[in-house]
């Protein structure tokens, strides 16, 4: 992928800068897997770097990169599907570059400051400069404000391009939803001395970045992949797309009562929370049916010699699949089980919620991030078909297993503590040192880290195969079309 | 498909409103329902506090008052009673410094990232304890913490505590030195008092109930 600085292949500068935005989220999601390790080891062995580097700044460092990484991923996604969708190059791409690079110092130095000054006094400079000590949003406030200009930068060139260029369908959606998404990011920028009024309004970006507006980003980039790679039929994808929305708004903003059950809230919110969250695994079977009935309908016309043709990029369809399950699996599943207020109860801030937190979060967008990450290179490298290599199906096997076998080692762990500390013990210090102590969680977080570090391993294939799959694919397309000339 | 009239089934007019009604409806529904509990979670005040008028967040003055959890035959499940009042810090504290003390608490809390750690109300990490009812978990109020930091009430244990944590050790697993001052601590365990007498709906349930059991007992290898 460094290489494609050189090959370019791409006729707009979006979809250049797009590629921008793709480097530095892959470094990212390295930062992020190696906090996790180090988190993850400290669990095991507690006077790891201890008072050096704490449990609480690595697991900062490790969730804010997974946020940062992904949003940064999501805007390289956007520039990169902004031409093929709307026929233009984006409107204000001067100002879009400009703001990549302040975005990027920026991060840098938030993160240089978690790093190396971890934390601060009590005092509203702290949270003004180095942290706000807020899971997910822990970016201190003139970071906050910073990321607000970007955003805003990158909502005009999204905007302004959608006006004057083609209105598709996808287009339409994405403009909405982006609005809706950036807002929200609002709701998160202010303090309260009230803990539950707190954390009412750091679920609305939390829960509705995750559970509804992120996730109809997915639709609409799987919409887009889903042409793209397969040539399926505009109509039918825009057409699913619309359902899609109305099924994951429809559950999943009410769904927010199931964060509201035990945080000071009023009791209405079991019934409302309940009802809701339960409906939110219905457009996640429906989005896993859609990719995977598309896929096998257009490889079976491509086959039959009709119309359309097979799929052109077999390592991005290979990740969309995946996310088409991860995501049905992560959030549907992992999310059915504890969404209930009768299971909430025992499992809420376990390391139940841990297991599902990973999976969900892998399975609905690292995957299609990754995917989309593999249409940047083909389009770089002007490549017509490509195909796995060796390097990809090693990724994706190592990756797709090591998340698989963390998030059944956390679960086995939140069991273990559902069981004895909350079912039996009923909570406080005792129970959880108890429930910490026993065989049972201490085998979980082995494997846990075992799993970890398959997963690492993944990622570096990942690494090598995005920086050498372009250059390897567009020679072996040079060979054929030699041999055939 | 144009021209001819097609099922409204397949027509991406009827899925496109519809998707905007839904997504509307709901949006109208939520901000209904929080406006509802924006009433509701508001901080109760001193006066409501003397009069025995219950709020689910009560005042900061809370801190001046005996906080317990206790089950309620009516609502099913434990909730936090207020009793009688009780010194904080050897003192009883005016609403005003017990406001700025809560403030300055829930600052220290963000300001060293308690909930990367910690959970709070059940939301944040889970490589240490809940910290939603902490000042009410028997090893603060049966002796073991008083204690091993030699203090006379669970507020000056506390406090000691979060100044030198990796001092008194309870398990392999410490909680790091983070630089609390005595000012910080002070408003940290006002912070974590206030807590603990919110109306969380019963969560914890039972809360440390079975494990009374265990005291004194020696689980912890
Ligand atoms: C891709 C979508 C989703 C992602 C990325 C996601 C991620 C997460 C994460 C990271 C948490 C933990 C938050 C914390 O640190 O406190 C969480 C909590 C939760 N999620 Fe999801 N989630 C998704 C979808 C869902 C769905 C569809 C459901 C229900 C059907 C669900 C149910 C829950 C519940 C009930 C909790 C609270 C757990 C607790 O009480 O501790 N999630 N989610
Ligand atoms: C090398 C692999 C990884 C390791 C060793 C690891 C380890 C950890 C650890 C130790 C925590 C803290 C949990 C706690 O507070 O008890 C954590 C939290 C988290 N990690 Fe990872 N992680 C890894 C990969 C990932 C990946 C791939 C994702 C998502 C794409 C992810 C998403 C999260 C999330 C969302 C949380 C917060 C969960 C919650 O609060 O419920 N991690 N991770
Ligand atoms: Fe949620």
């Amino acid at each position: 992928m460094l290489a494609s600085i050189k090959s370019n292949e791409f006729k707009y500068e979006s979809q250049k800068l797009a590629m921008n935005y793709f480097r530095v989220a892959i470094v990212l999601f390295g930062a992020q897997l190696l906090m996790g390790l180090i988190a993850a080891i400290q669990f095991l062995y507690p006077s790891f770097l201890f008072e050096v580097f704490d449990f609480n700044v690595a697991r900062m460092v490790h969730i804010n990169a997974l946020v940062v990484w992904m949003l940064y991923a999501m805007i390289g996604s956007v520039y990169m599907l902004l031409p093929d969708e709307t026929g233009i190059e984006a409107v204000g791409i001067k100002l879009g570059k400009l703001a990549f690079w302040v975005l990027t110092a920026a991060v840098a130095v938030v993160v240089l400051v978690y790093i190396f000054v971890q934390v601060g006094p009590g005092n509203e400079a702290t949270i003004w400069l180095i942290n706000e000590g807020r899971e997910y949003i822990e970016a201190p406030r003139w970071a906050d404000i910073g990321i607000v200009v970007v955003v805003l930068v990158f909502y005009y060139n999204v905007f302004a391009t959608y006006t004057k260029g083609n209105r598709t369908g996808i287009m339409t959606v994405l403009v909405a939803d982006l609005f809706a998404l950036a807002g929200l990011y609002l709701c998160g920028m202010f303090f309260t001395d009230n803990i539950s009024m707190d954390q009412y309004w750091w679920w609305w970006v939390i829960h509705l970045w995750v559970e509804a507006t992120w996730e109809v980003f997915v639709g609409s980039l799987a919409a887009y992949g889903l042409i793209k790679i397969l040539g399926a039929k505009r109509e039918i994808v825009e057409m699913w797309l619309w359902i899609e929305v109305l099924m994951l708004f429809g559950s999943g903003i009410l769904g927010l009562g199931h964060h509201y059950f035990w945080i000071g809230t009023p009791e209405y919110w079991w019934e409302i929370g309940a009802l809701f969250s339960a409906l939110e695994p219905v457009p996640l079977v429906a989005m896993f049916v859609h990719v995977l009935y598309d896929w096998g309908k257009e490889q079976g016309h491509a086959e039959a010699g009709q119309q359309g043709h097979a799929v052109n990029n077999t390592p991005a369809m290979a990740w969309i699949a995946i996310n088409a399950f991860g995501n049905f699996l992560g959030a549907g599943i992992w999310g059915f089980f504890h969404t209930l207020p009768q299971v909430n109860i025992y499992t809420h801030g376990t390391q139940f919620t841990a297991a599902h937190g990973h999976l969900a979060f892998f399975g609905a967008y690292a995957t299609i991030l990754i995917g989309m990450m593999y249409l940047g290179v083909q389009g770089a490298y002007g490549i017509k078909k490509m195909t796995m290599t060796f390097k990809t199906k090693m990724a994706i096997g190592l990756i797709v297993f090591g998340v698989l076998g963390m998030t059944v080692s956390l679960t086995v762990a939140g069991y273990e503590q559902v069981l004895v500390e909350r079912a039996d013990l009923g909570g406080g210090w005792d129970a959880y040192f108890i429930a910490q102590e026993l065989p049972w969680y201490l085998q979980a977080q082995g494997w846990r880290l075992t799993m970890g570090l398959v997963t690492f391993t993944g990622f570096l294939f990942l690494v090598a195969d995005l920086l050498t799959i372009g250059k390897t694919e567009a020679a072996k397309e040079e060979e054929v079309q030699a041999a055939a000339a | 498909m144009s021209g001819k009239k097609v099922s409204v089934w397949t027509s991406i007019t009827f899925w496109r409103r519809s998707a905007a009604w839904v997504t509307g409806t709901a949006t109208v529904l939520l901000m209904w329902l929080t406006f509802n509990t924006m009433g509701q979670i508001a901080m109760g005040s001193d006066e409501d506090l003397q009069n025995g008028v219950t709020k689910r967040i009560p005042a900061p003055t809370v801190i001046n008052y005996k906080i317990d959890y206790k089950m309620d035959e009516k609502r099913g499940h434990e909730v936090p009673v207020i009793g009688e009042k009780q010194p904080f810090f050897g003192k009883e504290w005016s609403a005003e410094e017990a406001a700025e003390l809560l403030r300055h608490g829930k600052l220290t809390q963000q300001a060293k990232n308690c909930m990367n750690c910690h959970t709070l109300l059940g939301n944040g990490a889970y490589y240490a304890p809940d910290l939603t009812k902490a000042w009410l978990d028997p090893k603060w109020n049966d002796g073991t913490m008083t204690g091993i930091t030699g203090k006379d009430t669970v507020e000056e244990a506390m406090a000691e505590f979060l100044m030198h944590p990796s001092q008194y050790p309870t398990h392999e697993r410490m909680m790091p030195d983070l630089g609390i001052t005595r000012e910080e601590a002070v408003a940290l365990v006002a912070f974590l008092k206030h807590m603990s007498a919110i109306d969380t709906n019963g969560f914890p349930r039972n809360f440390s109930q079975s494990a009374k059991r265990l005291e004194g007992g020696t689980h912890a290898r």
